[in-house]
């Protein structure tokens, strides 16, 4: 369904991605760790076409994104939602107008039909009864939770997460995990999942990549990735920095 | 120090390079795709109603100011029923539009940048970008229409009250004959000195909402680079409408009077 072949993404002389190639099917849920700072986010935003590699191409359904331009993205990204690391909620907008931002430009739906399906969304999410208040007026979780709203209400086929649980407490972060799982359970839809959180990635992932020093290190069931021999998968995914000795 | 310079001028051409491009993308955008009336109304409100204030003090002042100094000179010269001619021409064509354009610059342009680099440092341009929303047909087209029409009618506005202080001035305060001084007015004031005028500030308009938009656009990360983009987008669109206010006045005069 969606293959990313070769990507390179360079700023100034850092190189984020070297060659970084992948394939993922219909229906798959896929997590991509790796430390904070190695282009895991650059990567997700060239799979939806937020940013254009150096080198390289992005195939949705054998259909390469790297030679559209942005209006014909525009036509591409109808079939991706994505929750950003902040949520990126239009804070002018109340939760409705977020929510139903797509749906209102597209114009196919009447207003009762468009705050029938705002509403189902909202309800699914865990916020009833949110519809009126502004993204100001709401916690980081509910924001997140706004955001993924956002995100599914035009039922697309793809759902990226930019590093879904980032500054939640516990209890948040396992309802966010709830929500992806749901999500993929009865939207049946395809989600690939940017995260550090370990926790998260075992709960949601039904593949795991890890990204390392700007390519895919490892590629495997969560399972196989957890319980791995190779010295630098075992020490990420168990949290174990390189010891040094510090001299005071 | 070369290839410093170097690098300024390549960054320079760069962003020439890249407003033109914005530009093109605006055109297309209205060709295109539809015009957002209700963002346009509500920038139109912003830009122009809450900017009206600051404008209309602004003309007034300007214009008593002009009429007194402009007596004190004539006056040595028994011309003293020609000064609101002078205020009038002034204000029309040159002293109107520009300071009218400076002050919406100050007020809106900094705005629109701050609001756009703001969107742009919290993802929500990304976002709308994939809600399959153009952020020039979404952001940029209703902001730079709304100051392309407003700055005209604010200009209007600023030169109307800039020439009525300036009679109150000279009648009331410097003791100027009344018929005189508006019959001189009415004689040397053409029809086209307010072209002119209202030529500008089209241009005007256009220069401070698309220098406005492409700094928040291209704003960079952080809350510096909110300030940084707030205040290049000030300082550029007032040396632009400084620029392009000499440029279009030898150009319109030229074509218009012949001169």
């Amino acid at each position: 369904m969606i293959e990313a072949r070769n990507l390179k993404k360079s700023f100034g002389t850092h190189r984020v991605l070297d060659g970084v190639s992948f394939s993922i099917g219909k229906g798959e849920s896929v997590v991509i760790i790796g430390a904070s700072g190695g282009g895991k986010s650059i990567l997700l935003k060239q799979l939806i076409g937020l940013l254009t590699p150096d080198e390289g191409e992005v195939l949705v359904d054998g259909e390469s994104l790297t030679d559209k331009d942005e209006r014909e993205m525009l036509k591409v990204r109808r079939r991706f939602g994505m929750l950003f690391q902040g949520a990126a909620l239009f804070d002018s907008m109340t939760v409705e107008e977020n929510v139903g931002f797509l749906l209102r430009r597209e114009g196919k739906l009447n207003e009762s039909e468009l705050r029938a399906r705002v509403a189902e969304v909202l309800e699914m999410v865990e916020l009833k009864g949110t519809q009126e208040k502004k993204p100001a007026e709401l916690s980081g979780g509910m924001r997140k939770r706004v955001g993924l709203a956002r995100a599914i209400v035009y039922r697309p086929e793809i759902v990226l997460y930019d590093e879904p649980t980032t500054g939640l407490d516990p209890i948040v972060s396992d309802s966010i995990d709830q929500l992806m799982l749901r999500v993929v359970e009865r939207l049946k839809v395809t989600s690939i999942v940017v995260t550090h959180d370990m926790r998260s990635a075992r709960r949601v992932a039904g593949r795991i990549l890890m990204l390392h020093a700007g390519k895919i290190y490892a590629d495997g069931t969560p399972d196989e990735i957890f319980e791995s021999k190779d010295p630098i998968v075992h020490r990420f995914v168990n949290g174990i920095s390189e010891a040094k000795e510090h001299k005071f | 120090m070369t290839i410093r310079l170097r690098n300024s001028i390549k960054e320079w051409i760069t962003g020439l390079g890249s407003v033109a491009v914005l530009c093109s993308e605006i055109i297309s955008s209205l060709f295109k795709s539809k015009v957002p009336w209700r963002d346009l109304v509500y920038q139109i409100y912003f830009i122009g109603v809450k900017s009206q204030s600051v404008v209309l003090i602004t003309g007034a002042f300007t214009g008593m100011v002009l009429c007194a100094q402009t007596y004190f000179q004539f006056h040595k010269v028994k011309m003293d029923t020609a000064t609101l001619a002078v205020v009038s021409v002034s204000m029309g064509s040159e002293l109107g539009p520009v300071l009218t354009a400076l002050m919406v610059a100050g007020r809106v342009g900094a705005a629109i940048a701050a609001e756009l680099g703001t969107m742009r440092v919290t993802e929500q341009i990304d976002a709308l970008r994939t809600l399959a929303a153009h952020p020039v047909d979404y952001l940029v087209v209703p902001r730079v229409a709304a100051t392309v029409i407003v700055l005209p009618l604010l200009t209007a506005e600023a030169v109307v009250v800039g020439i009525a202080a300036a009679y109150l001035v000279g009648v009331f305060l410097l003791g100027i004959d009344a018929a005189y001084l508006w019959h001189n007015m009415y004689r040397y004031t053409g029809a086209e000195v307010m072209f002119i005028g209202c030529v500008k500030t089209v241009v005007f308009g256009a220069i401070i909402g698309v220098v406005g938009c492409y700094k928040g656009l291209t704003c960079p990360q952080g809350a510096e680079g909110v300030g940084h983009a707030t205040t290049e987008s000030v300082v550029y669109s007032s040396i632009a409408i400084l620029i392009s206010n000499f440029f279009l006045t030898l150009l319109l005069t030229r074509l218009l009077q012949g001169e």
